[in-house]
């Protein structure tokens, strides 16, 4: 065994915290938040140039990584820095799917993607389906050349950016079934798609949105028809290594706050980290920590196994990294006081960057469901 | 013992029920449901309306207009209005600076200041915490200097609640530099009108202008406006804190957010089913509902024992750290119950009359899970009530 990461790996790390360091610090990111587009063109721009897109891709699809433990060295980083650049949208979800199923023409994407000169969005979750990746109720119908898309999406992150929507649609079965789920490429401003965009609480922006009547030519269906669902599988344990890692990131950047803090803050005389009341609670985060590291590291590790394999540690990742999110964001910020209430303080956007990955792709007691089903089965 | 309702007491809850049900705002419930900023003319309406049913003041004596209810009264008065939603009342003038001066004020202040409480006129607001003066309130550096008949005040205060809509702030000022730090505090009534008082907001992290910074720059303010005798603040400053944590327990709020979470998880669907019928949501709620029957039962006891006017001791502490683990903790099953519509940042703006995002109970969740970490650290943080409740069990105080 081995827990280096290789040299071509550490020198990513490096550059993007570098990188990060110099263009991502409190001022420019509190810019980036209160913009309108919700993030920042040239950051991306400047992310593409350094290769931080590419490097999620594989080989054979244009990229120079795309392992779970490429995703998780980009993501710690940017979770780190609290980057609201989204990444997990357009490339591991958006790149990643065509990357999956698309035909040589749609596979040229992927291309622009890893130079940066496009954005897509997933549009998969729909207002009732909560966590479920198989619930889909919008509906495909099929007429002769064409394709008509008909219902409606939620929270699709990164839609008002993107240049496609890839759009999971029911071509057969009721709105449970993992089969007859099919991907479509939606070009941004089809006629018969709307969008109703707001920012989010933890930076970036959604959207809500309706397809009434969305025709497209057949070509516009990513691989076989109804045979989508395990890409979507895929690649939402591919978003679990990032959010993981993203979180893990974070947690550090909010650790490292809360120490310095009570080294630095002084009550009744002397540093509060010299209260045992706080000492101790301190010395807990930063054992939780490792063992959020090493739950990563399973995961990470584990994504390009077979599924069961795979899924056992995506699942039990993402729950103890939901327990210890929790556990840190909020003991960063009490034992801070109220500075930590504060806006303008980092640890707010952390804090808030942190919890709220708990909301993408399943919540901390999904994971443990899965996981449960799993250890039954 | 006796766990039920005497027939006084549920006659009291119809009455409570009648009364809201009447003239309880629509809007300002419906705003409140909605975890919207109420605003300063709907907060000023409820208070109003409170007041002429004779209900605003509680804890207060009758012979200063207030309505002396035991404690079973109060806990089912706080658990009716949470249940409908009607507005917190702002506690600053009512419940903290108002026995303090029934207990230390002079007549002229107390005949000046508590009519005014009561019938709205003043908005105040408590200057307090200073950045260099959080958990250790009494290092505070707002300087007092007797300078005829006033005296001039230096400093800054922060935390200052809902201080861009006060009139007046009661202070926490230094008057004498030279003396151990309890010793040489005094207790001031300043007019947020006299020259040299600048308000500057504090954005939470939830996006809510909720909490302000104070500074004072050569401040004026007549003696007269001292309570009680100068260098004996902290006394008054303790006692404040005592009634401040009367209500700590927040045992109505916590009532009403479990329920709506109820609401939220009956609504909600995972994996074809109501979310209430998962068995790990389920268990976290029934969790948090087992701990809130006792918590409401231990509340009851604590407040029975206080005499009307008087505040418990140690226990407020116990029911401060206690009642906010609960209400963080519905806090944050609402945050669960909602999902991915969660994520949506409903601002002000955003809410206006606009359809919500989503289920309009999903809007503010995360939002308020995130204000509400303010409950453990506020008021005295729990880590210093468990100082308080240490000390006073094991090292014999009072």
């Amino acid at each position: 065994m081995n827990f280096d990461l290789t040299e071509e790996r550490q020198m990513l790390q490096d550059t993007l915290r570098r990188f990060l360091g110099d263009r991502y610090g409190t001022a420019a990111r509190n810019a980036i938040l209160e913009s309108d587009a919700g993030f920042s063109a040239e950051i991306w721009a400047e992310l593409a140039e350094l290769g931080v897109v590419g490097v999620l891709f594989g080989e054979d699809q244009g990229g120079f990584g795309g392992a779970g433990f490429d995703i998780a060295v980009v993501f710690e980083e940017l979770g780190r820095a609290g980057v609201v650049e989204p990444l997990l949208d357009t490339a591991i979800l958006g790149g990643g799917l065509i990357a999956a199923l698309g035909d040589a023409a749609q596979q040229a994407l992927v291309e622009d993607v890893i130079e940066g000169g496009l954005h897509l969005a997933f549009a998969h979750g729909e207002p009732t389906s909560r966590y479920d990746l198989n619930r889909v109720e919008t509906t495909a119908v099929v007429s002769g050349d064409n394709i008509t898309l008909n219902g409606r999406k939620a929270v699709v992150i990164n839609a008002e950016a993107a240049g496609y929507l890839i759009v999971s649609a029911r071509e057969s079965g009721d709105a449970s079934d993992p089969d007859g789920i099919s991907l479509f490429l939606v070009p941004a401003g089809s006629t018969g798609m709307s969008l109703r965009g707001y920012p989010m609480l933890s930076g970036g922006r959604a959207a809500e949105v309706t397809l009434d009547d969305v025709t497209l030519p057949a070509s516009a269906r990513l691989g076989t028809a109804g045979a989508a669902y395990p890409a979507i599988v895929d690649r939402a344990a591919a978003a679990s290594v990032a959010l993981a890692a993203e979180a893990l990131g974070a947690m550090g950047t909010a650790s490292a706050l809360t120490g310095e803090y009570l080294m630095t803050r002084k009550q009744f005389g002397r540093p509060i980290g010299s209260f045992q009341a706080l000492a101790h609670r301190m010395s807990d985060l930063l054992i939780e920590l490792e063992q959020a590291r090493s739950a990563v590291i399973n995961a990470a590790g584990h994504l390009g196994d077979d599924p069961a394999l795979r899924d056992r540690h995506i699942h039990a990742a993402r729950n103890l990294i939901g327990r210890v999110g929790r556990l840190v964001a909020e003991e960063a910020i009490q034992m801070h006081g109220g500075i930590a209430m504060t806006q303008e303080y980092e640890l707010a956007h952390i804090a808030k960057r942190i919890v709220m990955t708990d909301h993408r792709f399943g919540d901390t007691d999904y994971h443990l469901e899965q996981f449960i089903a799993l250890s039954a089965a | 013992m006796d766990l039920s309702y005497s027939a006084e007491d549920l006659a009291f809850r119809d009455d409570v029920r009648a009364f809201l049900d009447e003239k309880l705002p629509k809007e300002s419930a419906e705003k409140i449901r909605l975890g919207q900023d109420l605003g300063k003319v709907a907060q000023e309406q409820w208070h109003a309306l409170l007041n002429e049913r004779g209900w605003l003041a509680p804890n207060w004596p009758k012979e200063f207009g207030g309505a002396e209810w035991n404690a079973v009264q109060r806990h089912i008065f706080e658990e009716e209005c949470a249940r409908a939603n009607a507005p917190r009342v702002v506690p600053f003038g009512l419940s903290m600076l108002a026995p303090v001066l029934q207990k230390f004020g002079s007549k002229v202040q107390q005949d000046t200041y508590l009519p005014r409480i009561l019938d709205g006129t003043d908005w105040w607001c408590q200057g307090y915490s200073e950045p260099g003066a959080g958990s250790d309130l009494a290092s505070l550096k707002t300087r007092a200097v007797r300078d005829g008949d006033h005296y001039v005040v230096n400093g800054q205060k922060t935390w200052t609640t809902l201080g861009q809509h006060a009139n007046w702030i009661f202070c926490l000022v230094r008057t004498d530099p030279d003396v151990k730090q309890q010793e040489g505090i005094s207790f001031l009534l300043i007019d947020m009108d006299t020259p040299g008082i600048e308000v500057r907001p504090i954005i939470l992290l939830d996006g809510s202008p909720e909490v302000n910074e104070v500074w004072f720059t050569d401040v004026r303010v007549p003696v007269e406006n001292l309570v009680g005798e100068e260098n004996k603040g902290w006394t008054y400053a303790k006692y404040l804190l005592t009634h401040e944590r009367t209500n700590i327990a927040g045992v109505g709020f916590s009532q009403a957010g479990l329920d709506a979470v109820k609401r939220m998880a009956r609504a909600e669907v995972s994996g074809g089913k109501p979310l209430i019928q998962n068995p790990h949501f389920a268990a976290r709620v029934a969790q948090v509902e087992i701990d809130l029957m006792a918590m409401s039962t231990t509340n009851l006891r604590i407040i029975s024992k206080a005499a009307v006017g008087q505040a418990p001791g140690v226990e407020a502490s116990m029911l401060k750290v206690k009642g906010t683990i609960i209400r963080q903790e519905i806090n944050d099953l609402a945050r669960r119950a909602a999902g991915p519509y969660a994520m949506p940042f409903v601002s002000e703006e955003l809410a206006g009359d606009n359809a919500p995002i989503g289920p309009d109970y999903a809007g503010p969740v995360a939002a308020q899970y995130f204000n509400n970490r303010k409950l453990s650290i506020f008021g005295g943080s729990n880590e210093i009530q468990r100082g308080i409740i240490a000390k006073v069990s094991m090292g014999g105080g009072k």
